[in-house]
């Protein structure tokens, strides 16, 4: 059970986020995530969802804050977010 | 007006700012607010574009501003940094502002605010301006201007720019920023972001703004132009409708521009008494400006192409399809582009680097801009096609000048891009910075805008042809009849011309250079053409256009017909053979022949060492692969 919380409180690597599923980021902003992604509203509890990927697989495409903004995947690496539903009781 | 408040009012204009991110609807605000009265120019010391206009109905009295888009104050990229300054009133040069107008996109809200929050934390009179408000109730949301303008404590306006609504009351409340009423508490200048968006999120709440649902029609469009096959299918339809409308659907009014000039030119011989004053302006100033204004149809539909794509929103999508091809080679989708304006020209296409924030990137991308086809090559381009390339269909619209078009433009974008890989591994190692682009919902672009930015563009042009092109055209008469040939009997005139031609100053100018060009299939004329066309590309067309027209000034009928005829009299070959044609080319295709994109380029990067190192890559590139095309040709007998 215990088990179960600490992995939602870390959540899944943001480009793991399937296709089209809404999430939240996680609380624990890595500090070396740049300080646009923060000036960009990526900060902790935004709900966001990965729209599309390009077609040749990268970048991808984000909604967060009613934007559609496309990142490379590699540049996500530390943001971590929890699927949306699994953080309702 | 009260007195006290007139007191406090400067004598000088009120100048305000407006500030907003990227497709904001911060120009066709703008161009609501000034009408027609904006100035263009450059911040002093950096080349950031500075555009300023007066209030409608101001008498003058109300300055408006246009800050480069930002998504947030205290950036990394020059045009970010320019923002950050004004507002901060330490830019040398420049006034200090009275108030700011923030723009936001009403459909964006909930990201917008962060930068309208930042904003606040500068303490001066501020209003919002919430543009698109028609697309939130499109989109089943609601926009309560009234509680936001409580919770934030400044002015709020909704406005749909494109249509005029609500611009009339923006415009009241600008002529009086001392009358605005002012937040009662200041946010912090060094706000945490994440306190930011927690005030954010809070107003938003406060005021029911929703994130609303995605705009459907975006949406559907995107499923397919952004999908993993179609996706490419249909970039791959726009670059072949682009390039296959620029020949066909220009080609009439060239014709009737071409016929205009050649005419001039020959009324001008009958009408003026002979002499050389007469042949000056016909041969030298019609002929040569002509010879380039006839791509005036050419240029239009592309800058109309380009403008029309970009304010669509496709632009966006294309960068976001060919992003991964642009990480291959070390350069990021930011840089898509800035190069591809460089279709346009090379120099606002420099320009617009300044939006990529990495120093790395951006001089990679400097560098590699000028390999993309400019509307200045397609002058030459133009001329050679349609001169040696067979005007076949190869299949239903689709001709064989169109496909040798499109390939040319494929050779310089290749070349771009391997050279940005071969950059970015060796002289410019280090690691990307952080890529992001938005993707706009689709709109309409409104009619006016687009036909202002075309006209803004082909005016350029227009201003180059009758400046730069129009002083080369009569510097390069001047070269190609001074000195005369002596008289010799029993010469036939085309002979005598000829002989003139030979003597001339820029005759013997490209037999200096001939040994050098000659492996390239290029003779005297054309090395004239070539020193000429440092300058400027377009004037190696007006150029080949006097030399022709001087050599033989009886029996001209037009450059095309002229090349196709040019016969040697002593080997009885033509002198421009398919070979030579697709030489020249190639050439043009590589080499840095433009003035103005190296002064571009020494501002830029802040020394004369990029451009020169650029300019020295490019020609030798040129040379050798001028060199293999025509021995390569010249081997399979094209000639």
């Amino acid at each position: 059970m215990s088990k179960h919380h600490e992995s939602n409180k870390l959540g899944i690597p943001l480009q793991r986020l399937p296709v089209g599923r809404w999430a939240r980021l996680v609380d624990n902003v890595p500090r070396k995530i740049s300080p646009r992604f923060l000036d960009l509203g990526f900060v902790p509890g935004t709900r966001l969802k990965i729209v599309r990927r390009a077609p040749l697989g990268d970048p991808i495409e984000i909604e967060i804050r009613g934007t559609r903004l496309c990142f490379r995947r590699s540049q996500l690496r530390g943001l971590r977010v929890v699927l949306e539903d699994e953080t309702e009781p | 007006m009260s007195v006290t408040a007139a007191a406090i009012q400067p004598s000088r204009p009120v100048r305000l700012a407006l500030v907003g991110s990227p497709n904001a609807g911060k120009t066709t605000l703008f161009n609501a607010l000034t009408g027609s009265s904006a100035r263009v120019g450059n911040y002093a010391g950096v080349t950031v574009e500075r555009r300023e206009g007066m209030l409608k109905g101001s008498n003058g009295q109300v300055i408006i501003l246009d800050l480069p888009g930002t998504y947030a104050l205290r950036g990394e990229s020059p045009d970010e940094r320019i923002v950050e300054k004004v507002l901060e009133g330490k830019l040398a040069g420049e006034a200090e502002v009275d108030g700011i107008v923030a723009v936001a996109d009403a459909t964006t809200l909930r990201r917008g605010l962060g930068l309208v929050r930042q904003l606040l934390s500068h303490r001066r009179p501020t209003i919002l301006v919430l543009t698109m408000i028609d697309e939130v109730r499109a989109r089943g949301g609601r926009i309560d201007v009234r509680g936001l303008a409580r919770q934030l404590g400044i002015p709020v306006v909704g406005v749909v720019g494109h249509r005029g609504v609500g611009i009339d009351q923006v415009i009241r409340l600008l002529r009086d920023p001392w009358h605005w009423p002012q937040p009662k508490t200041w946010p912090p200048a060094d706000e945490d972001p994440l306190r930011r968006f927690a005030w954010v999120d809070a107003v938003c709440k406060a005021v029911g703004a929703d994130e609303l649902p995605p705009d459907r029609r975006t949406d559907r469009i995107d499923r397919w132009l952004l999908h993993p096959v179609f996706g490419l299918v249909t970039l791959a339809v726009v670059l072949i409708v682009f390039f296959q409308s620029i020949f066909t659907w220009a080609a009439p009014a060239m014709d009737t521009i071409d016929a205009i000039f050649t005419g001039l030119a020959a009324f001008c011989r009958d009408v003026l008494p002979s002499g050389w004053l007469t042949e000056l302006w016909a041969g030298g100033v019609i002929t040569g400006v002509g010879s380039v204004l006839v791509f005036l149809p050419q240029i239009v539909i592309l800058f109309t192409f380009v403008h029309l794509l970009n304010d669509l929103g496709y632009m966006a999508r294309a960068a976001f399809v060919l992003d991964r091809v642009m990480g291959w080679v070390g350069l990021q989708g930011r840089s898509f582009v800035p190069l591809l304006s460089c279709f346009a020209c090379a120099v606002p296409g420099i320009m617009a680097t300044r939006t990529i924030a990495s120093p790395r990137e951006r001089l990679a991308t400097i560098l590699v801009a000028p390999f993309m086809t400019c509307s200045a090559r397609l002058p030459v381009y133009t001329l050679l096609i349609a001169a040696f390339v067979p005007a076949r269909t190869v299949w239903g619209p689709v001709g064989l000048q169109g496909l040798v078009m499109l390939g040319l433009y494929l050779l310089g974008a290749c070349t771009a891009l391997l050279s940005a890989a071969l950059l970015s591994s060796t002289l410019l190692r280090g690691t990307p910075s952080v890529f992001y682009m938005e993707l706009p919902p689709y709109r309409w672009p409104t009619f006016r805008l687009l036909i202002r930015q075309v006209w803004g563009s082909a005016y350029a042009f227009l201003k180059r042809a009758g400046t730069i092109i129009l002083a080369v055209s009569v510097v390069m008469w001047c070269l190609l009849s001074i000195p005369r040939a002596p008289q010799i009997p029993g010469l036939s005139a085309a002979e005598q011309a000829r002989a003139n031609l030979e003597a001339s100053v820029a005759g013997r100018l490209g037999q200096a250079i001939e040994p050098a060009i000659r492996p390239l299939g290029f003779d005297w004329k054309i090395g004239v053409g070539l020193i000429a066309s440092l300058a400027a590309r377009e004037v190696m067309v007006s150029t080949l256009a006097q030399i022709h027209a001087v050599g033989n000034p009886d029996d001209y009928e037009g450059l095309r017909e002229a090349l196709r005829r040019d016969i040697d009299p002593i080997t009885g070959r033509r002198h421009f053979t398919l070979a030579t044609a697709l030489s020249l080319l190639v050439f043009f295709v590589f080499a840095l022949q433009c003035t103005s994109t190296m002064v571009v380029m020494a501002r830029e990067t802040g020394s004369w060492r990029w451009p020169a190192f650029a300019f020295g890559y490019m020609l030798s590139l040129a040379w050798v692969a001028s060199f293999i095309t025509y021995q390569a040709a010249t081997a399979l007998e094209l000639g």
